[in-house]
């Protein structure tokens, strides 16, 4: 348990609905779901995860907040969006889910080898280093992720399309070497490091 | 009104109208001839537009110049063109050519023949039956009394009385109690019920009673209760009996019934805690809540309450048979309510609402969305177990995670349902009368300890109070008509009739207020209340063929009928509604209307020409309800559907009103079927005289005998449920029919009648 977990933790005395109010992007209107049902019903990845955001809100109000910040389900939702045109109460669903997402990653207790967590990390660190995606290392490092004998075959795999890109002039090998950056990258750096600041003392990971 | 009885010698005439296509497609010269010679008419006349006001004035001026008295309208259905249509001070018959044969009968000129014949039909049963009919005269009441009781003096007896007095009539409010205000008096406060919907409202039962005070035209009886009701709309006395013992009189015109509801006993739910230290049901809350008096709400022991659960439908919409099985319609919305009383003085304390299917009607939606706002819990859940003490637990199953859960809570709320306060349910009472009558001892006590917890002790032949439809309330049909009770002039308001919050507790008791004097104008020049509302004719019984059999005073469906000293029938008119069933159950046919008796429609019946069995023309009575079955055989018409024109319809006033003699009286003539049709009966009956097609089902399902005896099949009687809306179905149900007599083959009978 991180310490900003057993903060949390302490400070909401197990009343999981304020702590989500408190910290999470639209938080306060997960009191306001009446249980419909609909946001459950339009999601099109409904049968791939575990929780629908219908037993989301109501986990959170049950006080489950080790089930609620360890499902996978706010990594699986696609923003497409529909639940929240759905919902009658209007409310932000597909944003409540990022929040929770986010909330759960910081503290540590979203769930290990996530796929889309774990894509979504690397595309993170990948993009904050020279303020630029570098393509070539972020698709190498995602093919690599399981290893050299998959990360050759499934590399193999897409030559055609490596080359395609290549010869279209989208593709630089040269990046390999660490690709170029934004103009001022200690400027860049300095934004996401007071970002990040800003965002701690909003929700209290003060550590 | 009081307009003289029939003159001594009656004239006769029919008029027949040529007009939307009759003429074209009929002879109506044929049709006048058989007026005048076998329908013996002294008048008769035909004219191309009989309804405008050329064709009116005819009729109008042999009304006035040539004494006629009895006037038969061969022109479209009764229920057209009644405006037109309408001359005091004579009889009249209307003999339908138009939705009944022109639009029904297959056009074409092979059909002309048929038509022709029940166009004819028609019009000598038109005129068979203007000859028994007379014009009623009606019967107005020099002393009526305007005067209208309330009984029970809660929100919906106040408010009645408010608007009866608003409407300038004088009330009189009986109240068990020492104060007004029942149990809207016992609440911290009530549900919203205007703008804005989102927090609890004052009452106002305090000042609704001032103003019940300040009110020249209210009485108010406190303490008091009914010691006996008799007599009639128009004309009731009362013995209102004070807890001291004395005893006084009002005579009113009509009476509302507010008398309200009592909370399921939650002694009945030891499993969801019911008597067990602080668990409280929503009224024990409101207790609480009244001694915060705004300040933080403590429980019995006096310690602060920090969680609370609501647990909904506690012994409500039970499926078990041992609870309540219906939703009392208030609860959600009252336990929300009372969660903001919590939340409202405290935003720290707990409060969560475990409910199964939130129900909050109306403006309610915006109430509960200012809850869920202020941070009141709503967990959708099933409780299985609560237990009371220091620290209360709820054992429930969440339905949405589907999985067992435990809360604890400081204190619980048991959401109970309402049990009507409607007095005496009938159905037992009646049987304990028959046994306390044979001398039964015990029946005898039981007769007494339930004759005293009646609420309006009638004196009445049928039982000391209203009757009760389901789950013990008071009988009215909650679309058609939903303050009558099957006791005329007397009004059921409020949770006595169904569940309901107390703005539809107001808005109940406004519209009773507004029945009952409508019922007090028509009782005062004697007609009849809702559905024959305006009809003068009443019921009167010729005393000296009365076998004394009962059956009248039994199966009136309002009670208008009691017992004199020699155990004859004494008919209340003012009770009565003109249902005729009394005329329907008389197996010595000595019951009649002015205007509508075995007579009226038995002439008609006999005056149908049956053709010989080797023509092939069968003929089938059909016997209408005139309520929804006629309408729908007219709006077949104007839909211009066909059916068999081997039919001859009949309206009557209700199934129940018909007389078996009509049935076979028409099977001895030849007719080779009979077919009923009146309202939906049962539970979600729409019969408008509640009991009339459920008692019409139960006589013919033993007319099987005397067809046996006649020789004749069971088939040729059926009985049918027929809604208004029913066009097309009448139709196949008629064709259907003629279809399978078809098969039967021709009555036995023909030639003998």
């Amino acid at each position: 348990m991180t310490t900003a977990n057993q903060t949390a933790v302490e400070r909401y005395r197990n009343n999981f609905l304020k702590e989500v109010e408190a910290n999470v992007e639209e938080g306060h209107m997960v009191k306001m779901c009446m249980q419909c049902g609909v946001c459950a019903g339009s999601c099109p990845l409904g049968p791939h995860w575990t929780h629908s955001p219908q037993k989301i809100f109501m986990m959170i109000r049950a006080g489950k907040r080790d089930e609620v910040l360890g499902s996978d389900s706010m990594f699986m939702c696609t923003s497409c969006y529909n639940c929240m045109v759905r919902c009658p109460r209007q409310l932000p669903i597909t944003h409540i889910m990022h929040g929770l997402a986010n909330y759960a990653h910081r503290l540590g207790l979203a769930p290990k080898g996530q796929p889309t967590r774990d894509f979504a990390t690397l595309f993170w660190n990948n993009a904050i280093k020279k303020g630029r995606v570098n393509e070539l290392m972020l698709t190498l490092r995602h093919y690599f992720r399981g290893g050299l004998v998959s990360g050759i075959k499934e590399a193999l795999g897409m030559q055609s399309v490596g080359l395609g890109l290549f010869l279209a002039k989208r593709l630089n090998p040269m990046e390999i070497f660490g690709g170029h950056g934004v103009k001022d990258l200690k400027g860049f750096h300095a934004i996401i490091a007071k970002a990040k600041e800003i965002e701690d003392r909003k929700k209290g990971f003060t550590s | 009104m009081n307009a003289p009885a029939t003159p001594v010698t009656p004239k006769y005439a029919a008029y027949i109208c040529s007009g939307c296509g009759i003429g074209d497609a009929m002879k109506v010269g044929q049709l006048e001839n058989i007026a005048k010679k076998e329908g013996k008419m002294a008048l008769v006349k035909s004219h191309p537009f009989l309804c405008n006001a050329e064709g009116v004035q005819i009729i109008r001026d042999d009304i006035a110049n040539e004494q006629v008295t009895h006037v038969c309208i061969a022109a479209c259905s009764r229920r057209a063109k009644t405006e037109a249509f309408q001359f005091d001070g004579v009889a009249m018959s209307r003999a339908n050519l138009r939705e009944g044969v022109l639009w029904v009968v297959a056009a074409g000129k092979e059909h002309d023949e048929v038509r022709q014949e029940m166009a004819a039909d028609y019009v000598r049963m038109g005129c068979a039956e203007v000859k028994k009919m007379k014009q009623p005269a009606g019967n107005a009441k020099e002393s009526s009394s305007k005067r209208i009781l309330v009984v029970g003096g809660g929100m919906s007896g106040m408010t009645a009385a408010l608007e009866i007095a608003e409407a300038g009539y004088e009330a009189v409010i009986v109240e068990k109690t020492g104060a007004l205000g029942g149990m809207a008096a016992k609440l911290w406060k009530r549900q919203p019920f205007k703008a804005p919907y989102s927090a609890a409202q004052e009452v106002g039962a305090g000042e609704t009673a001032a103003k019940i005070a300040a009110s020249p035209l209210i009485k108010v009886h406190l303490n008091s209760t009914i010691a006996e009701t008799s007599g009639a709309p128009g004309r009731f006395a009362i013995k209102v009996a004070q807890e001291s013992g004395a005893v006084s009189e009002e005579t009113v015109g009509a009476i509302v019934q507010a008398t309200g509801f009592t909370t399921y006993d939650m002694a009945k739910l030891p499993e969801l805690g019911g008597g067990q230290p602080n668990v409280v049901d929503q009224a024990g809350l409101e207790a609480m809540a009244l001694a915060a008096n705004g300040g933080a709400i403590k429980r019995a022991d006096g310690k602060d309450v920090k969680s609370v659960v609501f647990v909904q439908c506690a012994g409500q919409r039970d499926t078990t048979g041992q609870h309540l099985s219906y939703c009392s319609g208030h609860c959600c919305g009252t336990s929300i309510k009372q969660a903001t009383y919590f939340k409202d003085q405290n935003p720290d304390i707990d409060t969560v609402v475990m409910y199964q299917d939130l129900r909050v009607p109306g403006m309610g939606e915006d109430f509960y969305r200012g809850a869920q706002e202020r941070g009141v819990i709503f967990t959708k859940g099933k409780a299985s177990k609560v237990t009371g003490g220091d620290n209360c637990a709820v054992t429930f199953k969440d339905l949405i995670l589907d999985e067992e859960n435990t809360i604890a809570a400081d204190l619980v709320v048991l959401a109970t349902g309402q049990v009507p306060n409607a007095g005496v349910d009938l159905e037992a009472w009646n049987p304990v009368v028959t046994a306390a009558e044979g001398g039964d001892e015990a029946a005898k006590a039981q007769r007494i300890v339930m004759h005293d917890s009646s609420v309006l002790k009638l004196n009445y032949r049928q039982g000391p109070d209203v009757p009760q439809f389901k789950h013990g309330f008071a009988d009215s049909h909650f679309i058609c008509f939903p303050y009558e009770t099957r006791r005329t002039g007397i009004y059921a308001a409020g949770p006595v009739r169904r569940p309901m919050d107390m703005l539809q507790a107001t808005d109940d008791a406004t519209g009773a207020a507004l029945k009952a004097i409508q019922a007090v104008e028509n009782a005062a020049i004697g007609r009849a209340a809702h559905p024959r509302s305006g009809d003068l004719s009443f019921p009167t019984a010729r005393l000296e063929g009365c076998t004394q059999c009962k059956r009248c005073t039994v199966e009136c469906p309002f009670g208008a009928i009691d017992e004199d000293e020699k155990r004859f029938p004494k008919f209340n008119e003012e009770r009565c509604r003109r249902c005729g069933t009394c005329m329907g159950a008389c197996p010595v046919r000595v019951i009649s209307f002015e205007n509508y008796s075995v007579d009226t429609v038995g002439s008609q019946v006999k005056a149908v020409e049956i053709p010989e069995e080797d023509e092939e023309k069968p003929r089938i009575l059909v016997l209408a309800c005139e309520n929804d079955a006629y309408p729908a055989l007219d709006m077949a018409g104007l839909a211009r559907m066909n059916y068999s024109a081997w039919v001859r319809v009949i309206p009557v006033r209700c199934l129940g009103s018909v007389n078996t003699i009509w049935i076979t009286d028409a099977l001895n003539s030849g007719y080779d079927g009979v077919m009923m049709m009146g309202c939906k009966k049962g539970d979600d009956y729409q019969c408008h005289f509640v009991k009339g097609s459920e008692l019409a089902h139960y006589r013919m399902s033993k007319i099987g005998d005397t067809l046996k005896q006649m020789g004749l099949e069971p088939e040729r009687v059926v009985t049918q449920e027929v809604a208004i809306t029913d066009n097309a179905r009448v139709v196949k149900l008629i064709n259907d029919y003629v279809a399978e007599l078809d098969k039967l083959g021709p009555s036995p009978m023909k030639g003998f009648g």
